[in-house]
């Protein structure tokens, strides 16, 4: 192909001192003279001639024979290196339309619909040197997040490297989210990212049932190009007084909604109020967020707790929105997870209630009674499926045997 | 004047090539741990009056050069120095360049440790006053040795192999310099009390004793006696009094802080979890820690499990810090037997705590002694730069060869019930776990446990550890099967760094044998 694109000098990443896991790609195209790269690097005398190569597969397969190249790179995983390649190419007018995608590890299985999401660690999507141990942390799921934690000029860059950690970075027991952007920009991102099968999708600032069908049709119609048969599950979340008050919609917009959530600092700015860390200003979007969720069937997970410093705070959060009726909620530091495991974690006085009830309704299902009795109480037939549910609960948080 | 030597290569008891001669003193070859068997006497200093010294006690000189020409300082000696205080040491600089006014050449600096703020030692190399340093070089000192720009070579020892070096006449010292925190004019020293105070002084007992003369310096002279006398001044031939012996700043650190890196905590709490269910943590027990990131909230995870289960330390070995502090000062320690103070709550307990006593390299780690605690510890934490498959590890060198730590007490520590190293399983791009390590410095027979953020590898020679973990929660993995997904993440094995056949520094074994080479790096 000769026709002339317009091109420019592309450039991509960070280095520095304070730059880790990162490098910095300056891609200035020519019209002769082929590939010619400068490459610093503090890890040079180990992986010198891997990054070189590296770079030279990424620049052939995009279709750039003649180019400077500069790059400095500060101990860059291989994934990382092809995205950051990649999206210097693209910024200097290159390789449309082509993606140049890294080994991909097996992936894990499927998702389902119902399960344990107590705790969801956010990591931003142009730090890749949080993405390789994020998993380690022992958190339900990770959330890849192209939105807020990820500067206006940087949202192309992330989206790469986003979907290259898809499938280079083993999340281990991790459930993969990634949060989009705001629809229509979030399109593009499901474009880059829906090929690489995440588990679940957060959708940002939902108000109505309409977005998420939007953004559930460009899902399906992506599947389908790439004969994806594994399902691919979302999450809306409101962060408005207008997506609070159609949570109910939402949550039954798209039979692929597994749970409804809530982004606080949205939420109290659209109010004009201050968040507070006992959030008595959001009570009662918090409980109209768990009501609706329940209605349709679905998890309530809550917001974040903003203080990564105040784990007394965390936890008083945590046990409040359990007892409102939240399943879990999302992490800013892999610090809190532990602490939130704990407040969602059933206590020892509601496991021995349970396991009573349990031992009742067994005893009473072999003598073929139609009443479970405790002592001298009768029970209701819901606090005995509550009581099941606690202990199935229980079990899978590895608190009971 | 000394150049390089011309010295013939031959392969030690661990495979590594070592010189035959280093500074023109022959060399013996690691033969194995425990194989070396020493003979002789130890060294002495020479024999003195009290008729040569002043009845009255009172030592002092006006300054340095004036107790350099008493003590009859010439081309070629070796000056003695310390590093209690760290990065804020002024006294070490100050001596060398007092020699060098006085215009002498060639002289062999035998510090206990050097640190970045005495770069100047360069410029004294490159004038001749110094012609080496045996010694742990690091940052800029370190680099000038590892490009092969000193004349002499380097020569690497633990704590306990110095003491070993200079009792065994290894290393004959003809000055030491002692930097004092407080002492009085006859000469007795003491490091927890003044304006510089550091703590222990436990580096500076061998050359207090061993030397033919000793220099003590201090800016906070108190009037006879100096209580406690850390060094005792019937060792001492001259004082010094100057305006300040140090930066206080970069002597001890205000607190020091734990590590906030998710990775590293999960490190720390391994290592604490690993202690608790292979039974190591039991009352009467006993632990080393230094004052690492890992190290600190090591014994900040530990001391909640020592809690839960109402378990008590019969001692615990500083490097001190806060950390230990509080364990002492709540009850669950009876005893810090501390080498090194690192911030102020060590300084403040050790003049304190009749608890908190200070330790010399001779009561820890002397190798060549009737024993040293070392081996009476249960369990000690390390940090490492790498290690490979046979548990061998490399504490001084960067893995392209430059040199980066000093030993330390990191070899003697090897002595311990179970060594752990604690250390990330790769660093930017490189593996820590490799195939061979760059420089040699403990071997894998003696370091039984490495715990990294994706697992914790047991040395199969120590089935007991292993049957002790069994059932424990932890994950416990082959440090093959670490080393493998690392190197899958970090895109395949790093290539081999180029080096250069010629020598410029040698680690010793805590025996005095010559473990590994440390080569020039272009």
């Amino acid at each position: 192909m000769t026709v002339a694109m317009e091109t420019r000098t592309g450039e991509a990443g960070h280095w520095g001192a304070d730059i880790r896991s990162d490098l910095h790609v300056r891609i200035e195209p020519r019209s002769r003279g082929g590939i010619e790269i400068e490459l610093e690097s503090r890890v040079k005398p180990y992986y010198g001639d891997a990054i070189r190569r590296q770079a030279e597969e990424v620049l052939e397969a995009l279709g750039v024979r003649h180019a400077q190249v500069q790059i400095h790179d500060e101990g860059a995983l291989p994934f990382v290196i092809a995205a950051r390649v990649e999206a210097a190419v693209r910024r200097a007018g290159l390789g449309e339309g082509t993606r140049v995608l890294p080994d991909r590890i097996a992936l894990p299985e499927p998702s389902a619909r119902d399960r344990m999401r107590r705790s969801r660690l956010y990591v931003p999507g142009s730090e890749p040197k949080y993405f390789i141990n994020a998993a380690l942390h022992g958190a339900d799921a990770i959330i890849l997040d192209l939105e807020d934690s990820v500067h206006t000029s940087e949202k192309d860059t992330a989206r790469l490297l986003v979907r290259n950690a898809l499938r280079a970075v083993d999340f281990l027991q991790c459930e993969r989210m990634v949060r989009i952007n705001q629809l229509p920009l979030g399109l593009e991102d499901l474009d880059e990212i829906v090929p690489e099968s995440p588990d679940l999708i957060l959708i940002p600032k939902v108000e109505n049932a309409g977005q998420v069908l939007e953004a559930s049709q460009r899902i399906a119609a992506i599947k389908g190009d790439y004969g994806i048969t594994r399902p691919i599950w979302l999450m809306p979340i409101l962060e408005s007084a207008l997506g609070i008050e159609n949570a109910f919609a939402i949550a039954t917009a798209s039979e692929k909604i597994v749970a409804l959530t809530i982004g606080l600092e949205d939420y109290t700015a659209d109010l004009g109020v201050v968040k507070t860390s006992t959030g008595a200003e959001s009570l009662f979007a918090r409980q109209r967020v768990v009501n609706a969720a329940h209605a349709a069937g679905v998890q309530a997970i809550d917001s974040v707790f903003g203080d990564v410093a105040d784990m007394d705070g965390l936890r008083a959060w945590g046990l409040n929105s359990r007892a409102i009726g939240f399943e879990g909620m999302g992490c800013l530091h892999p610090l809190q997870i532990a602490v939130i495991h704990e407040a969602f974690a059933p206590t020892s006085a509601e496991i021995e209630r349970a396991t009573k009830i349990v031992a009742a309704y067994n005893e009473a299902q072999e003598k073929g009674l139609g009443v479970v009795s405790l002592g001298s109480k009768m029970i209701d037939p819901p606090v005995v499926q509550r009581a099941l549910k606690l202990m199935a609960r229980a079990k899978a948080m590895g608190i009971v045997d | 004047m000394a150049i390089l030597d011309k010295t013939e290569l031959v392969t030690n008891a661990a495979g590594r090539m070592v010189p035959e001669t280093v500074n023109h003193r022959g060399q013996s070859p690691y033969m194995g741990v425990g194989k070396c068997q020493p003979h002789g006497r130890k060294a002495s200093p020479p024999i003195r009056t009290a008729a040569d010294y002043p009845a009255n006690g009172d030592k002092r000189v006006a300054d340095l050069e004036t107790a350099f020409r008493k003590c009859g300082l010439r081309d070629g000696m070796v000056i003695s120095s310390h590093h209690h205080l760290r990065d804020g040491d002024r006294v070490a600089l100050m001596a060398l360049e007092a020699a060098a006014r006085i215009g002498v050449k060639d002289l062999m600096w035998f510090p206990s440790a050097s640190f970045p703020s005495q770069e100047g030692a360069i410029k004294l190399m490159e004038s001749g006053v110094i012609d080496h340093i045996e010694g742990s070089m690091n940052g800029p000192l370190g680099d000038y040795c590892t490009q092969g720009k000193m004349r002499g070579m380097g020569v690497l020892r633990s704590h306990g192999g110095r003491w070993q070096a200079i009792q065994d006449g290894e290393v004959h010292i003809d000055i030491a310099v002692i930097a004092a925190p407080t002492a009085d004019p006859f000469g007795n020293c003491d490091g927890s009390h003044g304006k510089s105070a550091c703590g222990s002084l436990g580096f500076a007992l061998a050359d207090s004793t061993y030397a033919d003369y000793v220099i003590a310096v201090t800016d906070n002279l108190v009037p006879f006696p100096c209580i406690p006398w850390q060094i005792q001044g019937n060792n001492v031939d001259y004082v010094v009094e100057v305006d300040s012996i140090g930066d206080p700043a970069k002597i001890v650190s205000g607190t020091t802080q734990i590590t906030r890196s998710p990775d590293r905590l999960r490190i720390a709490e391994f290592v604490a979890r690993f202690l608790r269910d292979a039974g190591i943590m039991r009352n009467g027990f006993s632990f080393q820690a230094g004052a690492g990131g890992i190290a600190l909230a090591f014994v900040s995870y530990l001391k909640q499990m020592m809690k839960q289960a109402g378990v008590k330390a019969r001692f615990v070995r500083g490097g001190s810090t806060k950390y230990l502090v509080e364990l002492l000062e709540e009850g669950l320690t009876d005893y810090i037997l501390d080498g090194q103070t690192f911030d102020l709550d060590g300084v403040r307990s050790m003049a304190n705590n009749p608890r908190h006593v200070a330790t010399s390299p001779f009561t820890s780690y002397n190798y060549h002694g009737k024993g040293n605690f070392a081996s009476l510890v249960d369990a000690v934490v390390l940090g490492a730069t790498e290690v490979d498959t046979n548990f061998n590890a490399n504490v001084v060198t960067h893995s392209d060869g430059r040199l980066l730590h000093g030993i330390g007490g990191w070899q003697n520590c090897l002595a311990a019930g179970c060594t752990i190293l604690a250390v990330p399983s790769f660093r930017d791009r490189i593996p820590v776990i490799v195939d061979e390590v760059t420089t040699l410095c403990g071997p894998g027979e003696l370091i039984d446990v490495v715990v990294t953020e994706r697992g914790i590898a047991i040395n199969p020679q120590r089935q007991d550890l292993l049957d002790a973990v069994k059932g424990s929660k932890l994950p416990i993995r082959p440090l093959q099967d670490i080393k493998k997904e690392v190197e899958r993440i970090c895109g395949g094995r790093p290539q081999r760094p180029k080096r250069s056949e010629r020598p410029v520094a040698v680690v010793k074994w805590v025996d005095g044998t010559l473990l590994d080479t440390v080569w020039q790096i272009p």
